[in-house]
């Protein structure tokens, strides 16, 4: 059996879950799939992407990585799950090492493709020199916790019709190791990692006040703002929007750098994408070298045409 | 108070990354180590906490002797003393069962590590530390404070960030902007010489996952030109062309 971790926000569950069902799905061949969720969103949707049960703690709600982790150990071990996949974002990047040391169980995380597996023996491809590599990993312990890097993965729909069970772990709210004083939620906008769309903005910006048209691209594609690492450093923009080698690495089905050079940790950051786009003024700018689709010139002149362009597409097709 | 920084010498963030011996490992020719930049912001912040409340910073590294130079770079940078656990660092349950042996005993107070490595990015020491220690864990830490017994830390979560209270002791592990790195000075240099360095040998422990083979990824076609005065066309060719949007 496969476990699977899925999240809700906002009464949503998360893409990136649906993503991990999904690769469970795939992953466990005919082995089964659970999902365990927390807090009371309406989970009966998950079926459809392959779990075969759905275990929910609606009333176990908190942030707490340690609680979660025991309270989905213990599910773990209630349907003797031998592989947990979790999505590696923050909150599983916190929860899957936690988890492994609960189960004694090797840990992979940045995983980006399906396991290979030969009985209890599996091998799995996560990224590394952030983004500059792959390594297989081969897991060598009975119980294996894979954390999924979002994007990695597409959901499907499976012929899965797991039902909601109601399910109360012994972990609860009074075992957390820490205490929420504040949360600073950004509403309204498309988390960096799960974005499909992202457009990116550097020093040829020449300044915060200028962002407007990043943003405006960014929101007639439904996507996501990034920048440079100059860029964040200088202020212009917040540190989460940093992408790049020494900020956070993700793949988008759509990256555009406009007023980004490339240099070689940024484009570490963003390899994976599935299609780059470059707008830089100086033609020898090492970020068209792994671009699809390039433009030398400055972005102030590209960019309203760019955008102008866009409006008549959704106008026309969404 | 006592506090033990985890450092992990990586490839400088310039390096062109190539692999060697039928890609089985990294091919370290001409490749300069650093300290992780994310385990830099640690010791940092630990010896500002400490200059602010008293106490001492112990650096603590996975590794063979070849990483001795950038320990000494983290004694330069103002670190009390160090320990050297002399083994090439496995994977990171390894490298956490390591490390907790030895902070088992050692009464810290705080235990910072950076968010990831840059080389293998799994982001996974800090909390293997703080469940096999039993302690609490907060990982992505942005601002990191201490007062009497308690640390107060807001960290990255999925869609914002989170301000959050946790006792100490505690582990954390550290996110950009919870300071700015310091550059070591002459006299920080000349004092690190002679500072304290431990080698202790490693704690034999089942590897319970391992690296077996590494690959590039796969390199791009052709990229597509577009003047600027046909910039609008690109909008087209992600649609038709590509299928992208």
């Amino acid at each position: 059996m496969y476990l699977v971790f899925a999240e809700s926000q906002d009464n949503k569950y998360k893409k990136s879950s649906l993503e991990a069902i999904s690769y469970a799905k795939a992953a466990a061949g005919g082995a089964g799939v659970a999902v365990f969720t927390i807090g009371s969103t309406d989970a009966s949707e998950l079926g459809q992407y392959g779990a075969d049960k759905i275990l929910q703690a609606a009333s176990l709600t908190c942030s707490d990585p340690f609680v979660i982790a025991a309270a989905l150990a213990e599910a773990a071990n209630a349907c003797g799950a031998k592989c947990i996949i979790i999505s590696n974002n923050y909150a599983g990047k916190s929860i899957a090492p936690l988890l492994a040391v609960k189960l004694k169980a090797g840990v992979v995380s940045g995983v980006v493709a399906l396991p290979n597996v030969d009985g209890d023996s599996m091998t799995v491809r996560k990224g590394c020199f952030s983004g500059k590599g792959f390594v297989e990993m081969k897991l060598n312990s009975v119980i294996k916790v894979l954390a999924i890097t979002p994007n990695s993965y597409k959901i499907e729909i499976n012929a899965g019709s797991g039902a909601v069970e109601a399910y109360t772990p012994q972990a609860n709210v009074s075992q957390a190791r820490t205490q929420q004083v504040e949360l600073k939620k950004v509403t309204g906008k498309i988390p960096l990692t799960e974005a499909e769309v992202v457009v990116s903005g550097g020093r040829g910006w020449k300044g915060p006040e200028n962002w407007g048209m990043v943003e405006e691209l960014a929101a007639i594609l439904g996507g996501a703002t990034a920048c440079s690492k100059p860029v964040s450093d200088m202020d212009w923009r917040p540190h989460e929007e940093h992408v790049g080698q020494t900020g956070i690495t993700i793949k988008p089905n759509l990256y555009i750098a406009t007023g980004i050079s490339g240099a070689i940790q940024h484009q570490a950051g963003v390899s994976g994408s599935k299609v780059i786009v470059v707008i830089n003024k100086d033609p020898e700018a090492p970020f068209f070298k792994i671009a699809d689709y390039g433009i030398v010139g400055d972005v102030f002149e590209a960019m309203p045409k760019i955008i102008e362009a866009a409006k008549v597409w959704k106008a026309g097709n969404h | 108070m006592k506090i033990l920084v985890c450092i992990s010498q990586v490839p400088d963030t310039t390096t062109k990354i190539s692999f060697a011996d039928n890609n089985t490992k990294l091919n370290t020719a001409g490749v300069q180590f650093i300290i992780n930049p994310y385990d830099e912001l640690s010791l940092t912040r630990a010896l500002e906490l400490t200059e602010k409340l008293g106490g001492i910073v112990t650096v603590i590294n996975v590794g063979l002797a070849d990483s001795e130079a950038n320990i000494r770079k983290a004694l330069a940078i103002g670190a009390t003393d160090a320990i050297r656990i002399n083994s090439e660092p496995k994977d990171a349950y390894f490298v956490a069962e390591q490390i907790a042996a030895v902070a088992q005993s050692g009464g810290y107070e705080l235990i910072l590590t950076g968010r990831e490595s840059i080389d293998y990015n799994s982001g996974l020491v800090g909390g293997l530390l703080a469940e096999m220690l039993n302690l609490p864990y907060v990982n992505v830490v942005c601002k990191l404070d201490v007062e009497g017994t308690t640390a107060t830390c807001e960290h990255d979560i999925d869609g914002g960030r989170e301000v959050v209270k946790c006792n100490l002791p505690c582990v954390l592990s550290a996110q950009k902007d919870l300071t700015e790195p310091r550059i070591p000075n002459m006299r920080g240099i000349m004092a690190a010489r002679t500072k304290p360095l431990q080698v202790v040998e490693p704690q034999v422990v089942p590897i319970l996952a391992e690296a077996l083979t590494y690959e590039l990824p796969a390199s791009k076609g052709a990229c597509k030109m577009l003047d600027v005065a046909d910039a609008g066309k690109l909008i087209d060719l992600l649609h038709n062309e590509a299928k992208i949007i």
